[in-house]
């Protein structure tokens, strides 16, 4: 019980490096846990303005939100779903076995994780294809009128009757592409991570560089980027129900 | 909040719940409700991200500290929100120039 490292589990635990500024392992575990906490704090609020502007327009033009959320690909976007929340469930198993010091099959589920992660971007690439093909990329967009027009300002946002101004679509869109562009960043970034995590963890003993605790925030953040993703599907993409009456 | 470690079977369980609240959140959105549509959308959600936070990312199984500090980020979220539409949803309830009235159609 004297040394620290013996006292969490040994196994994959005790055979962390501990450096030199903790105590214990324990404590170096908790420290590393806290600090990617923090981390994601500022990203939960960085995504958080986000949220704020779409909470903002959608208050403001419900039913251009709806009317334009329609012209989203459901289908992809239900794929592409499922396999980012399929992807965590591989992430929370490569932790899992990483746990277990079975390295090679921690590698395995963290590399098929980075694969899904590839795979949701290339699903997120078509889509964008399909709707900037339809014409709504704003600044380019073919059949919408700019949202800012000569004179126009607020009153120019509101139409007469207080229906639905084509212009209005566009906000809708800059939020689609802002938001889902910067997720689809914060994807690129995690496929990198797990990548160069799964080629570190290819051999029985790794290097201390995939050490067990930089393997449990890079799960972190994986989870984090999906969890953004659970917000960000329905907001945009189940906005406006599908079957009229 | 300290819960035994997961196994395999409890993020195999996680998983499944996530899919069948993933199939039930774009069933609802097929049809009108009208302003329970958003409701019903951010209740599935935040019952998929409480999911994902406490299971995937460990929280449950973690310290308080752990908890205090997933948390801390959606009670200054919470001041971004209410801070900001607290302006913008009580701008009607006085009387007065109707210059930037609300889009009044639809839900």
């Amino acid at each position: 019980m004297n040394d620290p490292g013996t006292r969490s589990g040994g196994g994959a635990e005790g055979m962390e490096p501990l450096h030199s500024h903790f105590a214990s392992r324990e404590q170096q575990r908790e420290a590393t846990t806290l600090g990617m906490w923090l981390f994601l704090a500022t990203e939960i609020l960085f995504f958080g303005a986000l949220f704020l502007a779409y909470a903002y327009v959608r208050w403001s033009f419900p039913a251009v939100v709806q009317q334009a959320s329609r012209h989203l690909e459901l289908v992809m976007g239900t794929i592409n779903t499922g396999v980012l929340l399929t992807s965590s469930f591989a992430m929370a198993v490569g932790v899992l076995f990483a746990e277990q010091g079975r390295h090679r099959a921690a590698a395995k589920a963290l590399a098929a994780t980075a694969l899904m992660g590839v795979a949701f971007l290339m699903i997120k690439g078509s889509e964008y294809a399909a709707v900037i093909h339809e014409g709504f990329l704003p600044g380019f967009t073919a059949n919408l009128e700019p949202v800012s027009r000569p004179g126009g300002g607020y009153a120019g946002l509101l139409s007469e009757g207080g229906g639905p101004v084509p212009g209005q679509e566009e906000l809708f869109f800059w939020l689609y592409f802002v938001m889902t562009g910067i997720h689809a960043i914060h994807v690129a970034i995690g496929v990198g991570m797990l990548t160069l995590l799964a080629w570190w963890m290819r051999k029985p003993h790794p290097a201390s560089r995939a050490s067990l605790n930089t393997v449990r925030n890079a799960g972190l953040y994986w989870h984090f980027v999906d969890l953004v993703w659970v917000f960000l599907f329905p907001l945009l993409y189940l906005a406006g129900h599908r079957f009229q009456p | 909040m300290k819960a035994t470690e997961p196994t395999l079977r409890t993020f195999a369980t996680v998983w499944a719940a996530l899919m069948v609240l993933l199939a039930l959140t774009v069933g609802v959105a097929l049809f009108d409700l009208g302003p329970l549509s958003l409701a019903v959308a951010l209740v599935i959600a935040v019952t998929k991200a409480v999911l994902i936070l406490l299971v995937f990312m460990h929280v449950r199984y973690g310290s308080r500290e752990v908890l205090v500090f997933a948390g801390a980020a959606y009670l200054w979220l919470a001041i971004l929100l209410v801070g900001t539409f607290h302006d913008y949803v009580t701008r009607n309830w006085l009387p007065g120039p109707p210059a930037q009235r609300r889009q009044s159609s639809g839900r």
